[in-house]
């Protein structure tokens, strides 16, 4: 059994290049056993967490590498874990947010099936850090490959003692779950993760309490991506200093990043943070220009929840602070590339279905809302538009934004409100002549 | 019982492992669906015997997510991606093929018994769009040529 998917990566490359690393064995059909990944000096970094460091000395040195949650929302992963109460009776929880279905993004899946023990060893070793004795893996229930792939690797794990009683003979107990979610895009919030965990529907809490504080089952819960708690394990094996030169000064290290739409050469790469996405886009090692030689048309650069970027403004690094000057986002790392024949409204129209489609329904900004702005941008779609449709729509997201307890009414409003204001002329367009400027017919080939 | 043994094994097994029962709907949900295809209320019931959860419970989380459905479908449930990255790819035309191929309308399943089409959100396979979940497996950069290769298979098999 080698891949379960045929996505391309830049693992040669990542091999080749001593920055690179979480993708430096993933064209390796046997990486996923045991034994070829401690051939590829796996669980060494384990072994020596639970040999030589105090939980303290983790988590200084995660906070010194500069490392931030890959997962979308960027905060520094070692300060959230420094946030769980060192005094608490309490027993503290982690879980490794495998619930990967923000639009656009496939890259956490490729960790898991080729490359699943570095999941788990970086997951080990944040338990460590955080005190914990029990830790879980909640992997979306579409992802059946991920799931016998990181389940298989868990037994292995356990059987060969990285996992269990007295691990290593240090004295430390460790457990594992792999837990499958139900299909709701909700649960990779991770206040929705918890809810599910516990067996509940997958709806957002308020906070504070933090889930570090107040989590699973009331307890200090840490919720970390898998692609954050992979990049743990190298850090602790190579060291924040060197973890710290990568990327730039305020986006350390390396992202994921997933490359889908009209591009060439589609596919999950492994970059350092910062680096161009002009050259992301049309470099012959990534996506190699756009789909049949066609003008590019616009951009979404970290996945369907973010603001989307026209054509002038991809000179930019792939990067927190350099999207967010551009009034974008890195989000999830997911690049969505469309071209010229393309119409902008009939994007939104997938987007916003998903979103109306997901939206919990505990808030009624977002779930009456994303309704509302379904029923009027299919009706624009439709050639149906109406003349105020534009400010209706304005003012509704406006109503949503900042309006939730969860990022999700957030989510469902920027990329239109970004439209909205880069290619307001497009929008006006259909709705006067009631039709696209061009119409998205893409063939199946 | 509709459950099989094996399959109230599989959740008390499940179960175990957790510090609190209720955590365990979702998994033994799953082995529920896996077992019969569909999760209803009488399987609720069931579950909640099994775990000892509330019935109220089981129904509650069993009905929110999308994965459970309460009614049988066609043997082959074909999940077709529709969300942007697949659909800049062609998955509107895609379904639009499978509906012809299959004489059937998206949402429907075929007189034999055998297919189900449904339209999903983002299945995270974007980067190998356009593709199709078939029961557990995934079919990825998918073209007329393969895509009518594995429905033949299926069909052949029968």
């Amino acid at each position: 059994m080698s891949f379960y998917s045929p996505v391309i990566t830049n693992a040669k490359e990542a091999a080749a290049d001593d920055k690179l690393h979480l993708f430096d064995h993933v064209e390796d059909p046997e990486q996923f056993t045991l034994e070829r990944y401690v051939q590829n000096g796996g669980y060494v970094a384990w072994k020596k967490v639970l040999g030589k460091m105090k939980p303290d000395e983790v988590i200084e040195e995660v906070k010194k590498s500069g490392l931030r949650g890959r997962g979308g929302a960027g905060f520094p992963t070692g300060m959230k874990w420094s946030f769980v109460p060192k005094n608490s009776p309490k027993p503290r929880y982690l879980c490794c947010n495998a619930d990967e279905s923000e639009p656009g993004t496939c890259k956490d899946r490729v960790l898991m099936e080729r490359d699943p023990h570095s999941v788990i060893e970086g997951m080990a070793i944040a338990a460590y850090a955080i005190g914990c004795k029990l830790m879980f893996c909640y992997i979306r229930g579409e992802f059946h490959h991920s799931i016998e792939r990181m389940e298989k690797a868990m037994e292995e794990a356990y059987e060969n003692g990285h996992l269990g009683k007295n691990i290593y003979g240090s004295g430390y107990d460790l457990d594992m779950i792999v837990h499958t979610g139900g299909g709701a895009y909700m649960c990779g919030e991770e206040t929705g993760l918890i809810n599910s965990l516990e067996g509940e529907k997958g709806m957002a809490r308020i906070r504070p309490p933090f889930p570090a504080v107040e989590g699973l089952w009331g307890c200090p819960t840490i919720v970390n991506n898998v692609e954050t708690l992979t990049a743990v394990k190298h850090i602790i094996s190579r060291g924040a200093e060197w973890y710290r030169s990568i990327g730039t000064e305020k986006s350390a290290g390396t992202k994921l990043v997933s490359l889908s739409g009209h591009v060439n050469r589609p596919g999950n790469y492994e970059i350092p943070l910062g680096f161009s996405l002009r050259k992301f886009i049309y470099d012959a090692n990534y996506g190699n220009g756009i789909l049949g030689g066609k003008k590019l048309k616009g951009v979404i650069p970290g996945g369907a929840s973010t603001p989307y970027l026209t054509p002038e403004m991809i000179d930019v690094g792939l990067d927190y602070e350099s999207l967010a000057a551009v009034g974008s986002m890195l989000g999830s790392g997911a690049v969505i590339v469309f071209h010229e024949d393309t119409c902008v409204v009939w994007t939104i129209l997938k987007l916003i279905k998903f979103f109306r489609h997901e939206s919990c329904g505990k808030c009624t900004p977002c779930r009456e809302g994303t309704g509302w702005l379904e029923l009027i941008i299919q009706r624009i779609e439709d050639g149906k538009g109406e003349a105020s449709d534009l400010e209706k729509l304005d003012s509704i997201c406006g109503n949503i934004l900042g309006r939730t307890i969860c990022p999700l009414g957030d989510a469902a409003v920027m990329p239109i409100q970004s439209t909205l204001k880069h290619w307001r002329e497009e929008w006006q367009h259909h709705i006067v002549h009631k039709q696209c400027v061009v119409k998205s017919i893409f063939a199946f080939s | 019982m509709i459950l099989t043994d094996e399959s109230v094994r599989q959740i008390k097994g499940k179960a175990a492992r957790y510090p609190y029962q209720k955590a365990a709907i979702l998994p033994a949900l799953t082995i529920a669906y896996k077992q019969l295809g569909y999760v209803d209320d009488k399987i609720y019931k069931e579950i909640s015997k099994v775990i000892n959860v509330p019935y109220v419970e089981i129904a509650e989380a069993a009905t929110f997510y999308t994965m459970f459905p309460k009614k049988p479908r066609g043997k082959y449930l074909l999940q077709v991606c529709n969300n942007i990255s697949c659909a800049l790819l062609g998955s509107d035309a895609m379904i639009k093929y499978i509906e012809d191929k299959l004489g059937i309308k998206k949402g429907d399943t075929t007189e034999d018994g055998l297919f189900t089409l449904i339209s999903v959100e983002c299945l995270g396979s974007c980067c190998t769009a356009p593709m199709i979940q078939i029961n557990d497996d995934y079919h990825e950069n998918l073209n007329h040529m393969k895509l009518d290769k594995i429905l033949d298979d299926l069909k052949s098999r029968e």
